[in-house]
């Protein structure tokens, strides 16, 4: 899903996710939906392991040490999260998410704060995902190297509303 | 799943209840040092006269117990907000009355039970002794989880504000002068049926907290 600033994306990725509810009409979506936006959901205070541990242990993760060393993020479990990189906080992210296991994802900018390696990364999982039989429903405005994804303009489908008479900004 | 969430709340207020590295576990520490300091500063303020202190410690101890209630309250709600951490339960099909009705026992946890363990050295402090201590006691006992489920409402009401700390302060104040009343009057009367108002207060208000505070957190998503 592409387009400009405020036109919704992550207003529509937060209604499917049932988050947010539509002003009008109604949004369902059938099946677990594990949601990546900017925020990572991990507790500043906490190390990264004690942080995800209890998302993988809310999701009865048996695979833990797997995803920890796909998403390297095996030599930062000791710490904090408050110290962590941007981009090391999505891939943490990532982990809760792939924990999760959910068929349905929805991804608000994924690629944003990695660096190339992780946004590869980034793209695999999401390849590995679709061959599993999962749907990704992903806003962003850098390309992604996933063979196979339908582009959705999202200027195509919303209504750019008309300033107000006498608004300036 | 509702241990492991209670796990992870106390671990905000207590270090060692789930590894938290750093500044979070101050939380519980703050409301206990506040209580026994105003029990220690109260002497000195209308000096050391047994009968004064009797009369008035009591009232002390519980303006001391509510003001306490206040501390942890900028932390309750509005940051897991910010984290994302409500959005990601409520997609594992926790409902937002469960995270508030967990996150209240864990606020009542790092604060109630503390208070009650100073009220001894506070009472000490305020040469408060017998059925007047027993009265305390029991009072507190009663009636810090309506602190607990007043500050919790609060908490999620103003989370989306951006002074909501300092309005919180504000609005639990009024809001908690029942349980004051009652507790209080309890003492000055050394009787012990107020403190039956005092915990069906309570109670009314811990049924009420979660669906309240649950309300206000879906609206401010």
């Amino acid at each position: 899903m592409t387009g400009a600033n405020g036109l919704g994306k992550t207003t529509l990725i937060r209604t499917l996710a049932g988050l947010s509810a539509p002003f009008v009409g109604e949004a369902r979506c059938d099946g677990a939906v594990g949601l990546l936006d900017e925020r990572s959901g991990l507790d500043p205070e906490q190390t990264l392991g004690v942080a995800l541990d209890f998302w993988f242990a809310l999701d009865g993760v048996d695979a833990r040490d797997i995803i920890l060393d796909k998403l390297r993020l095996t030599n930062l479990l000791e710490v904090p999260v408050r110290y962590l990189s941007t981009g090391q906080r999505k891939r943490a992210a990532l982990a809760r998410l792939l924990g999760q296991g959910a068929p349905v994802w929805l991804l608000d900018e994924p690629l944003s704060g990695l660096d190339t390696a992780s946004q590869e990364s980034v793209c695999e999982l999401i390849i590995e995902h679709l061959g599993d039989g999962g749907v990704a429903l992903i806003a962003s405005h850098q390309p992604l190297d996933v063979p196979g994804l339908q582009t959705l303009a999202i200027e195509d489908f919303v209504v750019p509303l008309e300033a107000p008479e006498g608004w300036d900004a | 799943m509702i241990g492991r969430m209670l796990r992870r709340d106390l671990a905000q207020f207590f270090p060692f209840a789930g590894g938290a590295n750093g500044g979070g576990g101050a939380g519980a520490a703050l409301p206990v040092i506040f209580f026994v300091a105003v029990a220690m500063l109260y002497p000195f303020a209308v000096g050391p006269d047994a009968n004064t202190l009797a009369r008035t410690g009591g009232g002390v101890v519980w303006i001391a117990a509510l003001l306490a209630a206040i501390l942890p309250l900028d932390r309750l709600v509005g940051r897991d907000i910010e984290l994302g951490h409500f959005d990601q339960l409520r997609l594992r099909g926790v409902s937002e009355e469960a995270m508030m009705a967990v996150r209240m026992v864990a606020h009542w946890l790092s604060f109630g039970p503390p208070l009650i363990l100073a009220a001894f050295p506070a009472a000490a402090l305020l040469q408060l002794e017998g059925i007047t201590l027993h009265l305390i006691l029991i009072g507190l006992v009663a009636g810090t989880p309506g602190l607990a489920a007043i500050g919790l409402i609060i908490a999620a009401l103003t989370a989306s504000l951006r002074s909501g700390a300092a309005l919180s302060g504000l609005l639990l104040i009024p809001l908690a002068l029942p349980l004051l009343v009652f507790g209080a009057g309890a003492l000055a009367r050394q009787d012990q049926a107020s403190l039956g108002f005092v915990a069906a207060i309570s109670l009314g208000l811990v049924a009420l907290a979660p669906f309240a505070a649950g309300a206000a957190i879906r609206a401010v998503r």
